[in-house]
């Protein structure tokens, strides 16, 4: 616990009545809606970093959109923080609650408004899951794109406030490349809309703003996406390499070659004896390092492209090539990739997935970094990549039980994100900053940038009620960072003092 | 460089001071848009001789570049490596810049299969309003740290700043492509077009005027090979089709010439928006969304746009002044004007197509 209250030291704070918070709120949504008992409130605590933990006031569950709009008013009225959530599967906190905030859970917002086969477009409600979507579009030939590996659980709205990615990010784009519109609520309850069902919008493209806010702009409850036909046929193609260089540079020749791959996925020898040990996916163990290449599209395209890719990664050093020979082979190819996390999980009590972006000719450099970083902070770490656009994430295995084992983890994660930066990269590819990364933010933003971001957030939330405390650091905090930063070169990790 | 910065910061400190208007100018190719046309005592900030591509690697997918850098000379150095701008910036004038390009935020009709401006936008690197030099965004595919300033950038006219340089993702120029004409009223087009796009066939571009309609088809051999063969239609030569495409891209010749007194619009709808007779004439883009407009000065598009589920902007010809565009409501027209308060509190930066706020 003490870990979340320091997480939360230097934020405003709110003179925030918790009795009558949730009194006030009772009353106007009654307790269908409105939970406020502790053992209630237990499985809000944390989203998907379970890490980060803290109960708020209350959680409410509107089943409408004119509850959202009753709870935003009101909450708005007494100045609280208001904390949005969809199926709370993110990665980095975003949703963790504050001890003097209220969850505002859109889950029960899970309705497909409509489909229009012609126009190729669904709009949904936030708490429709990601695959939810594909399987309504499906009967017309038409799918939703972006495939966060958490798609049979995570939502829309959880999609939209994170701009969450996928295996075929390269070649169709994140969620902010396939959202067309969204309509919702400011945090004092007035309708807003942004976007538009044609193919641009007219203004300032507040669209792009709102995704990927992490939920601090306002709050979303009506998403138009666009759908793609469903390709005739998909192929998958597994190469074995006897270096991660050499796999790095395969998949650079790939591109080079002007093939965008449908999906190219790389794992280091780790990953693939985890995942082998776990699901039986039939990969090499032997190799050093797996690439997994998919194409898609008509029957000719895929003949043609497959090919080409296995000359480039036979050229390349690749001692195997496996093209699979029908859909269940692909699919156990893809199980193993899929499987990487719990794969882990089976590994070691615990697992910390990192997520930063660089770019893909520094792919074998960062594997040699983390090699050594494995070394010096005596952790294992299991590294898969979404190597088609540089997405990596590093798998920090620990056991949280053991005293000291979470502090380096979270320092070996941190310095693997700021050699992300370092070689030209992001902190954060797809899993968001929430209040996991929110340090990291000071290395990658000079403080003028991040009082822009400030400044964005007022110009959508001026009272700042929206997940306050979350994805842009205070520079009190970058401060206190950047002298921890100091220290850590010179004090043993395990007696780092915490903030 | 520094140097460069340095003395368009001095210019921006003066401009507050003294409250002149900036104008940003880059190669001057969009200067005959009206709403471009401003004003006197503005101060020119002009970007031409800030040029030159900072970082260009093939396998990277990338290339980033000074604002002022010649468009000519950044799709030179892609096709030397088999690569494009897939969403085929419009160059109205010879001479158009990438920040240009950026700022307005105008796709050719290769959106439809390639995507636009806006999805290919990965960075930029901006001098405000304040005089802040800001990066945003940067050279990687995935990257979601911070507020996505980098894509606001695209479309905003300048209105939030200089652009110094931009990163885009780039794409490998398809193989093979092919223009075929069918012989179809508006409706009619319109309905086999969506049709079409809802199945997996390599669509780049359509374009219908006239009782005919015209798609390209790019992709790999094999598949405009399949695609062409399902399509029907018939073939135009690869001379015509550059010159037909590079006419809907450039809006000359054509349709494009407008007699004495005509309004020209662009209504941006739903692409399956029921295709009502428009004006005195229209043609349209993509599989309907983009519809083109020929009308008397008295003709209203704002609310034929709204009617039919979408928005308008007058593009040529009509008053003088604003507005260029379909309003939004008033909370979003008061969270664009906070926005311009962030980047630009004086309002230095002359207002693009948007209505003063």
């Amino acid at each position: 616990m003490d870990k979340i209250s320091a997480r939360h030291h230097d934020e405003p704070t709110f003179a925030v009545d918790g009795a009558e918070v949730r009194a006030r709120l009772l009353a106007a949504l009654g307790p269908e809606v409105v939970r406020t008992a502790p053992e209630e409130l237990i499985p809000y605590e944390c989203d998907g970093l379970s890490v980060f933990r803290a109960q708020p006031l209350a959680v409410v569950l509107p089943r409408n959109e004119d509850e959202v709009v009753t709870a935003l008013r009101l909450l708005h009225a007494l100045r609280v923080p208001v904390v949005p959530r969809g199926a709370g599967t993110g990665l980095s906190g975003g949703a963790m609650p504050r001890p003097d905030g209220v969850v505002l859970s859109l889950a029960r917002l899970n309705r497909i408004v409509a489909i229009d086969p012609l126009a190729r477009q669904a709009r949904v409600q936030p708490g429709v899951r990601n695959l939810a979507i594909s399987e309504a579009a499906a009967p017309y030939g038409l799918y939703y794109a972006p495939d966060p590996s958490s798609q049979i659980a995570c939502t829309i709205g959880g999609n939209v406030a994170e701009n969450s990615g996928g295996v075929h990010c390269l070649k169709y784009g994140l969620t902010v490349h396939n959202v067309l519109a969204v309509r919702g609520y400011t945090a004092a309850g007035e309708p807003v809309a942004f976007g538009s069902e044609a193919p641009d919008a007219p203004g300032l493209d507040t669209l792009a703003l709102v995704v990927g806010s992490e939920g601090m702009l306002a709050v979303i409850t009506e998403v138009t996406v666009r759908l793609l036909p469903k390709p005739a046929v998909a192929k998958c193609l597994l190469a074995a390499f006897s270096s991660v260089r050499a796999a790095g540079e395969a998949v650079a020749a790939v591109i080079a070659a002007g093939i965008i791959p449908a999906g190219l996925e790389m794992m280091d020898q780790g990953a693939v004896e985890a995942v082998e040990a776990f699901i039986h996916a039939g990969y090499p163990t032997d190799a050093a390092a797996l690439l997994l290449c998919e194409a898609d599209g008509t029957e000719e395209e895929v003949a043609e492209e497959i090919e080409r890719m296995r000359s480039v990664l036979l050229a390349h050093g690749a001692s195997e090539v496996r093209v699979s020979r029908d859909e269940a082979e692909r699919l156990r190819f893809w199980a193993g990739r899929k499987a990487a996390f719990p794969a882990a999980g089976r590994l070691s009590p615990d697992y910390y997935c990192m997520d930063g972006t660089i770019p893909r000719r520094a792919i074998g450099e960062m594997l040699e970094a983390i090699a050594e970083m494995q070394q010096r902070y005596g952790l294992r770490c299991l590294n898969v990549f979404h190597a088609g656009d540089g997405n990596l994430h590093p798998l920090i295995l620990f056991d949280a039980n053991r005293p000291g084992e979470w502090e380096r983890a979270e320092a070996f994660g941190a310095e693997i994100l700021e050699r992300s930066v370092a070689l030209g990269g992001t902190i954060t590819g797809e899993h968001g900053v929430g209040i996991e990364k929110i340090n990291q933010m000071c290395v990658q933003f000079t403080a003028e940038e991040r009082e822009a971001f400030f400044q964005v957030k007022a110009a959508f939330d001026p009272d700042g009620l929206l997940n306050p405390g979350k994805a842009i650091p205070t520079l009190h905090r970058c401060a206190e960072y950047g002298r921890m930063r100091v220290h850590r070169g010179a004090l043993p990790f395990a007696d780092l003092p915490r903030f | 460089m520094a140097e460069t910065i340095a003395a368009w910061q001095e210019v921006i400190a003066a401009a507050r001071q003294a409250r002149q208007q900036v104008v940003i100018r880059g190669g001057g190719s969009k200067a005959g848009l009206p709403w471009q046309s401003c004003c006197e005592g503005a101060v020119v900030l002009v970007t031409d001789q800030w040029r030159g591509i900072e970082r260009f690697e093939p396998s990277e997918l990338v290339v980033t570049a000074r604002s002022g850098t010649p468009l000519a000379e950044i799709t030179a150095a892609l096709a030397e490596a088999g690569q494009w701008l897939p969403f085929d910036p419009p160059q109205f004038a010879p001479g158009g810049t990438i920040g240009g390009a950026v700022a307005s935020g105008l796709s050719g009709p290769t959106r439809l299969g390639h995507g636009t401006v806006r999805d290919a936008i990965l960075g930029v690197r901006l001098l405000d309003g304040r005089g802040r030099v800001l990066r945003f965004g940067g050279e990687v595919m995935k990257n979601v740290a911070g507020y996505d300033v980098a894509r606001l950038m695209v479309g905003a006219w300048g209105t939030l700043g200089v652009l110094l340089t931009v990163s885009l993702k780039v794409a490998p120029r398809p193989v093979a492509e092919v223009t075929c004409a069918f012989s179809f009223d508006a409706e009619g087009a319109q309905r086999q077009l969506n049709r079409w796009a809802g199945e997996p066939l390599p669509l780049s571009a359509a374009f219908w005027h006239d009782q005919t309609l015209w798609v390209a088809l790019r992709g790999s051999a094999a598949g405009v090979q399949a695609a062409k063969a399902r399509l029907g239609g018939e073939v135009v030569g690869a001379a015509e089709a550059a010159r037909l495409w590079a006419m809907v891209r450039d809006q000359q010749g054509g349709p494009w010439i407008l007699a004495e007194g005509e309004v020209l619009w662009r209504l941006a709808l739903p692409p399956a928006a029921p295709m009502v007779p428009l004006g005195h004439r229209f043609w349209f883009e993509g599989t309907g969304g983009i519809r083109w407009v020929v009308a008397n000065p008295e003709w209203d598009g704002f609310a034929a746009a709204t009617a039919l589920g979408g928005w308008a902007w007058r593009w040529r010809g009509g008053a003088v002044g604003p507005p260029w565009q379909s309003a939004r409501s008033a909370a979003v027209a008061a969270i664009e004007s906070r926005l311009r308060d962030v980047f630009d509190p004086d309002r230095l930066f002359v207002g693009g197509p948007f209505a003063k706020g």
